[in-house]
């Protein structure tokens, strides 16, 4: 059954409360998720009054402000911090995005609320654990396939064809969009999830690859492919701006095509 | 759960058999087609079922027999019928799908939605066909 409360010993209690320095002009609160698998215990809210003063504009440099400044032992994912990599990825004020290219001035209401992707299992803190969004990026096989021996330089492509993949390469499997799909909520173990459903459909329209019907048949499947309802969560909150409930819709129409 | 529940706390499988899982069941387009046809039927069908509905308004059981008696209407109705009950199963399926994990519960529900459906189209169509062909009859 599909589960509308957490498990109690995932329900979220409120946490400490780290008061802002004296003497700090302008404060805004940040309200943290915060899980310690080896301490045991459920999940806690953790409130940081900061002095945004002395920091950057990004919800990033105010996570890394904490973590220097005033807590050492929050963790999250970080890289790059300019929304190449995907490794900053977190729910910020109920909406998935990265922590790097989303200013903490932009989230509505009073506390910067801030907790892992939803429902996935959490590592630590701000740590979900991606292991199987990975598998299933994998399970698509993103690369090239052919049977014709290879050429002596490049596989060809006109412009044209070329042009066709963007709008898809561009992902960065931040997995904002999959986690953000309430069909991935309750089917994520059967459901490939909007961001490898878009990068199958990256290699489905590749003019060079030849094996765009082994790729159908393998996405043939009420659960693989069709969980998707388009609900559209995955367009909106895409922090590279990429539309993957569309992807998914290209390939349902080459299933009816190859049937009509 | 299922055998494939990713909050499973001791996996030894590998990420990527869990996310292969048992395969693609090469199954699927013919009902996301039907999905789409049936409702394409319904549009017609059931803007025509608000009218003859709004007509009917008021008029009595003799009124209401000989128009359902009247062959175009017959054959409109069993068609409204049939298309909104393959248009509900199959929406009502995908419901059951996306809610209820255990493999039992699943099919029996599975199960249970179509034999409703198909109980449900076989009553209709044959109430219509009685009250038509007992008015055409008495005529």
């Amino acid at each position: 059954m599909v589960e509308l409360a957490l498990p109690k010993n995932s329900q979220v209690k409120s946490g400490k409360h780290w008061p802002a320095p004296a003497g700090a002009k302008k404060v805004k609160t940040f309200k943290i998720y915060r899980y310690d698998p080896e301490a045991g215990g459920n999940p806690r809210w953790d409130t940081y009054d900061v002095d945004v003063d002395t920091v950057g504009p990004m919800v990033l440099d105010a996570l890394l402000y904490i973590k220097n400044t005033i807590d050492p032992t929050l963790a999250f994912r970080r890289s790059c911090r300019e929304g190449v990599c995907g490794s900053c990825s977190m729910n910020i004020g109920g909406r998935n995005t990265l922590a790097c290219t989303h200013g903490w001035a932009e989230v509505p209401g009073k506390a910067v609320q801030i907790s892992p992707l939803p429902h996935m299992p959490v590592v630590k803190d701000l740590i979900p654990d991606l292991t199987l969004f990975y598998a299933q990026y994998a399970s698509v096989e993103p690369w090239l396939h052919t049977d014709t021996p290879e050429p002596q330089a490049e596989w060809k492509q006109s412009p044209e064809d070329r042009e066709k993949l963007d709008g898809l390469y561009e992902c960065i499997l931040c997995a904002c969009c999959s986690t953000s799909c309430p069909s991935y909520w309750w089917n994520g173990d059967k459901y490939l999830g909007p961001a490898a459903l878009l990068h199958a459909y990256r290699w489905l329209i590749d003019s060079r690859d030849e094996a765009t019907g082994d790729r159908l048949d393998q996405l043939e499947d009420p659960f693989k492919l069709y969980r998707c309802h388009t609900i559209m969560n995955c367009a909106q909150v895409c922090p590279k701006g990429l539309n993957p409930a569309k992807a998914i819709a290209e390939i349902k129409k080459m299933m009816v095509e190859r049937v009509v | 759960m299922s055998k494939n529940d990713i909050f499973q706390p001791i996996q030894f499988r590998t990420p990527l058999s869990r996310a292969r899982g048992l395969g693609a069941s090469r199954h699927g387009v013919s009902h996301f087609i039907t999905e789409r046809v049936s409702g394409l039927a319904l549009a017609p069908l059931s803007v025509w079922g608000v009218f003859a509905a709004l007509k009917l308004v008021g008029a009595d059981q003799h009124t209401a027999a000989a128009w359902v008696g009247q062959p175009v209407n017959a054959v409109l109705l069993s068609l409204l019928l049939i298309s909104a009950l393959i248009h509900l199963s199959n929406a009502v399926q995908v419901v059951i799908e996306d809610y209820i994990h255990r493999f039992t519960s699943k099919s029996a529900l599975v199960i249970g939605n179509l034999f409703v459906c198909v109980l449900a189209g076989a009553v209709g169509v044959f109430s219509i066909l009685k009250v038509a062909l007992t008015v055409t009859g008495a005529h």
